[in-house]
């Protein structure tokens, strides 16, 4: 209990002596646990929120349309496709509603819109959830939420249908076709195929039958929709497969499984970004939390060495070590959660198709669990090694703070010599400590890679956005470049941080070789340069590579399918930008430290 | 040359203070010195007496809190940084009781390094070390990490680096305080070797064999000079026989 409390004592004494490095470590591995939270949460966003709506709105097992353009007589067509009302498993339906292909305009805008004709009185399966507003009636349109979002319309606004008017009487959601921009997609076809023009991923309004029937006409007749409830749910897709295909073309029968598949298409791309994107939020953290490390311990020999001489055993030293930093490992696991919490929502939220708050129903005690476990492994693997050899350092040579002794590469300190003074510093610095020049490479490169990755989804995102663009807002869209913020914003976050532990633990290495440099006439401008150059020199390599590994990773997150390489001219601005980053970052901490006198360090410390 | 041609280095009432009020303590108080060209200086005092803050306020290595300064017909005191720096580079040499070597480097690139840092090529700076080895008797030495030289033998390395820039002035602190007495007589002898060929030298010290081979030495306490005496002959005249120095030389 009293070595507990020791412990604990001397931790709490030295996060307080030292309080701007440990907030560094916490926020290294607040960024990377927050991604990773992130990631976690939106794992499971799609599956959850539909099953919410299918519940909030008794969402049928599976949808059944008879296409407009089956070349079936309308009366027809509605026969034929209420046979399916009397298959074997069908315990309840609703429909066959008539739907209209139009036009919908608002305000400048033009859409295409699926607009189903609907009683006033509810349906037995699929009632939609109204939001806002009420439910149809004559005049009165409904318009499904990410449609109505799209528009910019709300209750109360005025539209058109193929140039009639109509009053927005409300906002609702279903779970019986998949929410505007998404009604036709890769796995399921156009949910409805509608005839006429302006028919490719139309949006869906809701107005009476009566309406719906009178916006019929011989280029653009009606189809007819059918909902059904099977007696096991879990067998809608052997369901939609035996009566596919359907009597008539063009007339998909949907399981709820592929609309569940449709749904998600709102948070894929956040999907198929974030993943990779918590891997390299990682790998940086990892490489932010092993620079800090070993810096700390680098600056912690001497209390290393005053806690062996009052007779701490090796075994206290590292517990003491490492004690404190999965202290602070633990506070930045519960931070980084926190965070992801709080933001998960809000990049899923557009469920906007979707009832309920999407991202919360995903945190669960698993993610808390892996989250802080991943967090408390970081910390662990990054100052086992250091706190080990703090450990085995011999107490005198740790009083003497004189333990880790700078490496010898003649190779480096020969080039050097016919350099300028700050890349002589510079290259003679990364002499010194080669692994940590190395590490600085990778990172960089890990950090370059994800710029370059995110930058070629951007790319993306906005020929997509080109090509569909017809005025109207796409809440996909708007939510990648969400999410592409947020992502770009913890990346560089991460980034920034590094530069700034790689640069404050060089500055720290260096302290007595830039001090002796000054007293033998290099000036403090030389010596600030030369700390830059020893971060911007590794650095250069890393950038480079980060192209490639950027194009790879996002090739991988995408599957291959429909790589676009982004702009020679921003993969030079990411390549000088981030260097420039680094040069001004590592710049920072070495103009401070430049300021300090020469004296005191020459005479508080030995080479 | 300063402008009465007598002095190189001058200090008119130094003063370096730390804290204030009832906890101030002046580590060097109005001290007024005169170093002529050529001459050797010791200041000698008990630990703690200010001898090394005032050797690293003459170098421009600290701040000092009031007085003034002059090296070579120069103020210094107001010099910033960048401009002391040039100064230490061009005009001073520094070596240390803790040798100050880097570990990384050889004894000939420790030597060269502060001629390359005044942007000589790296032919020149090389050629300049090597003759300074050669001087100090390291010649054989110069691929040796200080790590593989004795004791003697770094602080040679770091005398030869002290003079690689050939400066008007060089300051040593406590040269011979981590060596054993063989290491000593051999900074000894060095020590007379600048002196005879002219070279301006204060050195700061415990140890009365280097002070016996001043011209000057001056007592030290409390921040203070207290006392100050003209030697004669160096390390061959009285006080060198009273310290056992004679015949170092010879």
């Amino acid at each position: 209990m009293g070595k507990i409390r020791l412990v604990g004592r001397l931790v709490g004494r030295d996060l307080r002596r030292r309080p701007g490095p440990a907030l560094l470590l916490v926020l290294a591995i607040t960024a990377a646990t927050a991604t990773l939270t992130l990631g976690l949460v939106l794992h499971g966003v799609t599956s959850q929120p539909y099953q919410q709506t299918r519940a909030a709105t008794y969402g049928p097992d599976v949808v059944a349309l008879i296409s407009g353009e089956s070349g079936l007589s309308p009366a027809r067509a509605a026969a034929e496709v209420r046979t399916l009302t009397h298959a074997a498993g069908v315990t309840g339906y609703s429909g066959p509603f008539p739907v209209a292909s139009a036009v919908l305009r608002f305000r400048g805008l033009a859409e295409g819109v699926a607009a189903e004709g609907r009683p006033e009185a509810p349906a037995s399966v699929d009632r939609p959830k109204v939001l806002a507003g009420t439910w149809v009636r004559p005049g009165g349109i409904v318009l499904e939420r990410t449609f109505a979002e799209a528009l910019g319309v709300g209750v109360g606004g005025r539209v058109t249908l193929d140039g009639r008017p109509y009053r927005v009487a409300g906002i609702a959601v279903t779970a019986a076709v998949v929410p505007y921009p998404n009604m036709c997609g890769p796995a399921y076809g156009c949910v409805f195929d509608l005839p006429g023009p302006n028919n490719f991923n139309p949006g869906l309004a809701w107005v009476t039958e009566p309406d719906a029937r009178s916006l019929a006409s011989a280029h653009a007749p009606l189809s007819y929709l059918l909902n059904l409830k099977l007696k096991d749910p879990a067998t809608a897709p052997a369901f939609a497969s035996e009566h596919r295909p359907p009597p008539v073309a063009n007339s998909p029968v949907l399981p709820w499984q592929t609309l569940q598949a449709g749904y998600g298409l709102e948070v894929h791309a956040e999907q198929t970004v974030l993943t990779p994107a918590a891997w390299l939020a990682g790998l940086l953290a990892i490489a932010s939390v092993a620079v800090l490390a070993g810096g700390r311990m680098a600056e912690r020999t001497r209390r290393v060495g005053l806690l062996k001489a009052v007779g701490g055993t090796p075994g206290t030293v590292a517990v003491v070590l490492l004690a404190e930093n999965l202290v602070l490992a633990l506070a930045a696991a519960a931070a980084g959660l926190a965070i992801g919490r709080l933001v998960g929502p809000l990049l899923a939220s557009p469920g906007a198709a979707l009832v309920g708050t999407p991202g919360a129903p995903a945190f669960s005690l698993s993610i808390v669990g892996l989250v802080v476990a991943v967090a408390l492994v970081v910390a662990l693997a990054s100052t086992l090694v250091p706190a080990i050899r703090a450990a085995r350092t011999s107490t005198v040579s740790a009083l003497a703070d004189s333990a880790r002794r700078p490496r010898r590469h003649g190779v480096l300190i020969r080039l050097s010599r016919r350099l300028p003074v700050p890349l002589l510093l510079g290259m003679r610095l990364i002499a010194r400590r080669p692994r940590r020049a190395l590490l600085s490479t990778a990172s960089v490169a890990v950090t370059a890679g994800g710029i370059v990755a995110v930058l070629a989804f951007h790319t993306t995102v906005h020929l997509n956005a080109a090509t569909l663009s017809n005025g109207l807002g796409n809440p996909m869209i708007d939510r990648d470049e969400q999410m592409l913020t947020v992502l770009t914003v913890v990346l560089v976050a991460l980034a920034i941080l590094n530069a700034i532990c790689a640069a404050w633990t060089t500055v720290l290495d260096a302290r007595h070789s830039s001090a002796l440099a000054r007293a033998l006439g290099a000036t403090p401008e030389q010596v600030t340069a030369g700390i830059a150059a020893a971060q911007v020199l590794p650095a250069a390599p890393g950038v480079l590579l980060g192209i490639p590994l950027g194009i790879g990773l996002y090739a991988v997150a995408v599957q291959g399918i429909g790589i676009i390489i982004p702009s020679v001219w921003w993969l030079a601005a990411a390549v000088l930008g981030t260097l420039a980053a680094v040069a001004v970052l590592a710049a920072i901490p070495a103009l401070a430290d430049a300021r300090r006198p020469v004296s005191p360090i020459l005479q508080s410390e030995t080479a | 040359m300063n402008d009465d041609g007598a002095w190189v280095l001058r200090a008119c009432g130094l003063r370096k203070e730390y804290g204030k009020g009832e906890g101030l303590v002046r580590a060097v108080d109005e001290v007024d010195l005169d170093v002529a060209s050529g001459e050797t200086v010791a200041v000698m005092g008990p630990s703690g007496c200010g001898k090394s803050t005032l050797l690293h306020l003459l170098g421009g290595l600290d701040r000092a809190s009031g007085g003034e300064l002059w090296l070579d017909g120069q103020r210094i005191d107001q010099l910033g940084e960048r401009a002391l720096a040039r100064l230490r580079r061009d005009k001073i040499g520094f070596i240390f009781q803790a040798f100050h070597l880097m570990d990384e480097l050889t004894a000939a690139e420790n030597v060269e390094l502060p001629a390359l840092l005044a942007g000589r090529s790296a032919r020149s700076a090389r050629r300049r070390a090597a003759e300074l080895l050669d001087r100090v008797g390291l010649a054989d030495r110069a691929g040796h990490l200080p790590s593989q030289l004795s004791g003697g033998q770094r602080q040679r390395v770091a005398i030869a680096r002290a003079l690689v820039s050939d400066p008007q002035l060089v300051l040593a602190d406590e040269p011979t305080g981590n060596l054993d007495s063989q290491a000593t007589v051999e900074v000894l002898r060095m020590f007379e070797d600048l002196h005879s060929s002219g070279q301006t030298l204060l050195v700061v010290t415990h140890d009365s064999r280097i002070a016996a081979t001043a011209d000057r030495l001056i007592s030290m306490r409390d921040g203070a000079f207290v006392d100050e005496t003209r030697l004669t002959g160096g390390s061959s005249g009285d006080l060198g026989s009273l310290a056992g120095l004679n015949g170092l030389t010879e």
